[in-house]
């Protein structure tokens, strides 16, 4: 979390992984490494030892730009009104059938 | 007029008065809410987090070192195997933990400081020795059996990265238990020898392993507020004592005795009934003058500072390659 790192601590990397083809890929934790493609390594190593991906992404946690929870309110908010985004808002006759 | 007054609200917008806050986190832990790392937290919360999971994944670390002992002397190449992957699914378990407790504003550096200067603790059961091959039985049978009852109820725990990190090692906890009760299972059928071995081993970690979780409810320290916070889920007599209950039939059935001349099965409360753990033993233990105390740091100490040249030399080549990258021709995207 912290960004003044000491400088002998090696970078943060999140891991993501595709378990199998079909499925979106997962966050499943993080590691330390020197560069992205050591970390890619050690994701293999710590996070498939038993075969639970066919695909890995590794992401430098400082790259990653995150919502705060703070605004969870006011940003998520525009969606909160439009209830006719969704199926339920309309009200159709039975004899319509399923739709 | 309309941005006017947005910008007038922020301008007053004061903080939240931290009673008000800490109510509504103890609403979200009740309605079972998972509390998320950018969530606004107690500062006690993240301090006991901070501390439990530290903790947790320092004896997971250190627990590497009484298995290491007996990897180049495991009886066959088989259980040498085994011994190995499972010795590397606690490490992983200690990276699981590490990045978990991370997300509270702790670097991995200054945990590792803390353990490696005494002011963080690891489970004491790691500071006893592993004397003979029957020890590794025992150790994947009791002390992995009692961390899986610990780890089962933490899936559970109020803060997300610490239950998501729990259930990731719960899958793979189950076969630590088995390959030691599968060691423990063929002991118990060898010779003479090996069933001495078997019982020798079962007497030495018994004892040790119920002390894994922690004091009585009444002279545990955190117990209150961490079921209150739901960091805990269940109080540590209450896993001792299901850990018991379903430890003791595993032991009459490898025909080998449990050193407690107390023990009784009490069909009244249906559950077993038992003698007293040592606790001056357990003090002395977790105060450093375990048999094995100073052993495990100066080990890990040595670990940690032989590494150094090599997390060092692979920032060295991390930053050649990537000044290399930014001196070549460019290439052209595909
Ligand atoms: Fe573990
Ligand atoms: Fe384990």
């Amino acid at each position: 979390m912290t960004d003044k790192a000491p400088l002998h601590e090696l970078p943060l990397f999140e891991v993501f992984i595709r378990s199998k083809n079909g499925l979106h890929h997962r966050h499943v934790g993080s590691l330390h490494a020197a560069d992205a493609e050591m970390a890619l390594t050690a994701a293999r190593d710590v996070y498939t030892r038993r075969s639970e991906g066919v695909s890995i992404w590794v992401v430098r946690t400082k790259d990653i730009t995150a919502s705060s929870p703070e605004d969870r309110g006011p940003f998520f908010d525009p969606n909160e009104d439009k209830m006719y985004r969704h199926p339920t808002f309309y009200d159709l006759p039975d004899e319509v059938g399923h739709m | 007029m309309a941005e006017e007054t947005a910008t007038a609200a922020v301008l007053v917008r004061k903080e939240p008065d931290r009673e008000v806050l800490e109510e509504a986190f103890q609403v979200k832990v009740d309605a079972e809410t998972r509390i998320e790392p950018k969530d606004w937290m107690p500062d006690a919360y993240r301090k006991n987090l901070i501390r439990q999971m530290s903790q947790h994944a320092h004896s997971e670390v250190v627990g590497m070192l009484p298995e290491g002992n007996w990897l180049t002397r495991a009886p066959s190449l088989k259980r040498k195997a085994i011994l190995m992957a499972k010795i590397q699914d606690e490490g992983g378990h200690g990276l699981y933990l590490y990045s978990a407790a991370e997300t509270l504003g702790i670097t991995r550096d200054q945990m590792y400081d803390q353990l490696l200067d005494g002011s963080a603790k690891y489970s004491s059961i790691f500071n006893y020795p592993t004397l003979n091959w029957a020890d590794i039985g025992a150790i994947g049978w009791l002390v992995d059996g009692a961390a899986i009852t610990n780890q089962i109820a933490l899936c559970r725990c109020s803060y997300g990265p610490y239950a998501r990190a729990m259930v990731k090692i719960c899958k793979e906890e189950s076969f630590h238990q088995r390959q030691g009760y599968d060691i423990m299972m063929v002991m118990a059928e060898g010779t003479a020898e090996q069933r001495r071995m078997a019982q020798d081993a079962l007497n030495r970690w018994w004892w040790p392993a119920l002390m894994m979780f922690g004091p009585h409810d009444a002279e545990s320290a955190h117990t209150s507020q961490s079921m209150k916070w739901k960091i805990k889920r269940s109080s540590n007599d209450e896993l001792r004592q299901k850990f018991i209950d379903a430890t003791v039939p595993q032991a009459e059935y490898l025909g080998l005795t449990i050193p407690d001349d107390q023990l009784a099965w009490n069909a009244a409360e249906g559950k077993y009934d038992w003698g007293e753990i040592d606790w001056d033993e357990f003090r002395n233990v977790v105060n450093g003058n375990g048999l094995c105390n100073r052993e495990r740091l100066e080990t890990r100490r040595k670990a940690h500072e032989g590494g150094q040249w090599v997390r060092e030399a692979a920032l060295a080549y991390a930053e050649k390659r990537q000044q290399r990258a930014a001196s070549a021709p460019e290439k052209k995207e595909i």
